[in-house]
């Protein structure tokens, strides 16, 4: 299939353009055999191959733990859109990783009905705790990164958090140590 | 029931009965308790009668609009040579909303099966759920049911052996509030931003990928079963209060409460009664300030209004607020409403789309200019700021979410006014402790 066009142009190697050192590594495709074929069942679902988009970034995210701008590249010719359009749909949504992110990514509930329930101090907990120290910021050891995020939706079991794909209830600050003593 | 404490005996547990039941999850376990029995009755009707049945149990939608299920799904002609889709809105992320992910990961079946008659009775053969990316454990449970089905032959080419094709699909989202939103939810589906359609064309004749569609929330469709078997007659009988609202709704209460959880009553239940005994009132026996009753986008309540409540679609309107969609958040006195109402404006603020210049720049600037007020950094004259901005800010865009943001602040401002005041004038929010210590 050929490049996808750009305003007319061929769209450029993104190679070519300033990108940080780990993108620059020559990108290995994603969809390749059992993901291909995976995605191909998912485009199936849909009167438009542009609808499997978010399922796809999905996927290259399982696949590799974020979505960078050569799978996004990729994500454009597999669903015949441009690489431009692709990544003003991953900068939409909060899910998709645009940088690479530590090995546990947590995330806590801060919105309101938990803010009155002590999610501040679980988020003082987790940041003393990792020794991350400050919010988005990894901890020196490079294993936790503690974002506060909008509602999950799971308010009566207040203080929820998500470490990476894992959802856990009724965190509370005494309850920090245990479950990261947890994680391998 | 009230998940996850037992039912209290003052509740109607028709959706929620089977929360908390590990067996109830899979189709062995939902047959057992009589699933699949109302899909089963419903492909042997006409698909006209089957949209009255709804239209006559009063049925409305339980996702915050409160619109009658019944006529949306009369809007949708069955055989007009074109595609018909549903979607089941379970992108629940309204703040203080937790039911559906409740129905998700202990009933998947029940919705599987509501989706199948609702979509047969439109003439719709493809059915998405969308799922909000966070529910990591609705989306496992709803997965799993859909592909049990599918082996059972309920789902697919020839659904129950009726002939009909019936296909149920997940669709997962990907962190966004904004895509709760019906039109923003299908541009989402269809692989786009999450940006809100202007309306007309309604989805009905326009929807998802440009064809008729009904959108409807998780627990409108996971009702529909038990009307089906039960009749339109015995979903009406359950209201103490108006014949508009009918049938039990569920009420997820959150914040200051001693057992917060996921309850089901019958429609005009008393809310003061709600709080106190069914959900068990206070923490500590701390009293209660001001409730939330239909999800961060509904007028706050003070304690007086909602113990003056019916809890009906007319009772929230009667009382200042709305019954939304039933996320009941309670705040008590040692909590600053000052506080909660920036947190909330945050919330707005943060979920924006920004395709319209009211919501983008407003919600950013109520934020701050709240968040000065808590800060102690306040003037008079933010107030009169605030209330002008709500004013520029409701009614002015595409969707509400820049309304919704204003409401908050609006209801915030008229009903404890004294509190922002107090902090205007270089107070600080004491709560009762600290007045204790």
């Amino acid at each position: 299939m050929s490049r996808p066009l750009v305003g007319g142009l061929e769209s450029p190697d993104l190679a070519s353009h300033d990108t940080p050192a780990h993108e620059r590594e020559p990108h290995v495709p994603v969809f390749m055999g059992a993901v291909r074929q995976e995605l191909d069942e998912i485009v199936a679902r849909y009167p438009s191959k542009m609808a499997a988009l978010l399922p796809a970034l999905w996927i290259v995210q399982r696949e590799r733990g974020w979505v960078s701008e050569d799978s996004m590249a990729e994500v454009a010719v597999a669903l015949a859109l441009t690489p431009a359009y692709v990544k003003g749909v991953v900068t939409f949504y909060t899910m998709y990783h645009q940088h690479p992110v530590t090995k546990y990514f947590i995330q806590v509930c801060t919105t309101s009905p938990c803010g009155i329930c002590g999610a501040e101090d679980v988020v003082k907990a987790l940041l003393r705790h990792t020794r991350a120290g400050e919010l988005g910021v990894p901890s020196p050891d490079d294993r936790f990164t503690v974002i506060e995020v909008e509602c999950l939706g799971a308010c009566g079991f207040a203080t929820p958090i998500m470490i990476n794909d894992e959802f856990i209830e009724s965190v509370t600050a005494q309850s920090v140590p245990e479950i990261l003593a947890r994680l391998a | 029931m009230g998940y996850p404490h037992p039912s209290h005996p003052r509740e109607t547990p028709i959706l929620s009965r089977h929360f908390g039941e590990p067996e109830a999850r899979t189709l062995h376990g939902w047959r057992g308790r009589g699933g699949y029995q109302a899909l089963e009755k419903a492909l042997g009707m006409a698909q006209g009668d089957i949209v009255n049945i709804v239209k006559d149990s009063g049925l409305r939608g339980r996702g915050g609009a409160g619109f009658p299920t019944g006529m949306k799904w009369s809007f949708m002609k069955p055989g007009d040579g074109k595609p018909h889709y549903l979607c089941c809105n379970a992108d629940e992320s309204e703040p203080g909303t937790f039911k559906d992910r409740e129905i998700m990961r202990w009933t998947p079946h029940a919705l599987v099966e509501g989706c199948a008659i609702a979509a047969y009775a439109m003439g719709a053969e493809t059915t998405y759920i969308y799922i909000r990316g966070e529910f990591t454990e609705p989306l496992v449970w709803m997965d799993r049911a859909i592909r049990e089905a599918y082996d059972a032959g309920i789902l697919g080419a020839n659904a129950m052996g009726s002939g009909k094709r019936l296909d149920v699909h997940v669709h997962k989202g990907a962190g966004a509030y904004i895509c709760g939103e019906e039109t923003a939810l299908m541009e989402s589906l269809e692989g786009k931003r999450g940006n809100p359609r202007i309306k007309p064309p309604f989805p009905a004749v326009s929807g998802v990928f440009g064809m008729p569609t009904t959108i409807n929330n998780v627990e409108t469709l996971a009702a529909v079963p038990a009307i089906l078997m039960q009749g339109a007659e015995w979903y009406k009988g359950m209201s103490l209060s108006n014949p508009k609202s009918t049938g039990t709704k569920l009420y997820s209460v959150c914040g200051n409460i001693k057992r917060p959880g996921t309850y089901e009553v019958v429609m005009g239940f008393p809310f003061g009664e709600f709080l106190h005994d069914v959900c068990g009132g206070g923490v500590e026996r701390r009293k209660l300030k001001a409730v939330i009753p239909g999800g961060a986008s509904v007028p706050i309540q003070t304690m007086a209004e909602a113990e003056a409540t019916l809890m009906d679609y007319e009772g929230f309107v009667a009382q200042g607020s709305m019954l939304g969609s039933g996320g009941v958040i309670v705040i008590d006195e040692n909590q600053s409403m000052v506080r909660v109402i920036a947190r909330l404006a945050r919330f707005f603020a943060h979920e924006s789309c920004g395709q319209c210049t009211q919501c983008r720049e407003g919600t950013a600037w109520m934020t701050k200019i709240v968040e000065r007020i808590r800060d102690g950094q306040g003037t008079m004259e933010d107030l009169d700021t605030l209330l002008d901005m709500a004013d520029n800010m409701t009614g002015t865009t595409i969707c509400v979410l820049s309304d919704s943001c204003a409401v908050p602040v609006v209801s915030g401002i008229k009903k404890f006014r004294s509190e922002f005041e107090a902090l205007i004038q270089g107070k600080r929010f004491y709560n009762v402790l600290t007045q204790v210590a």
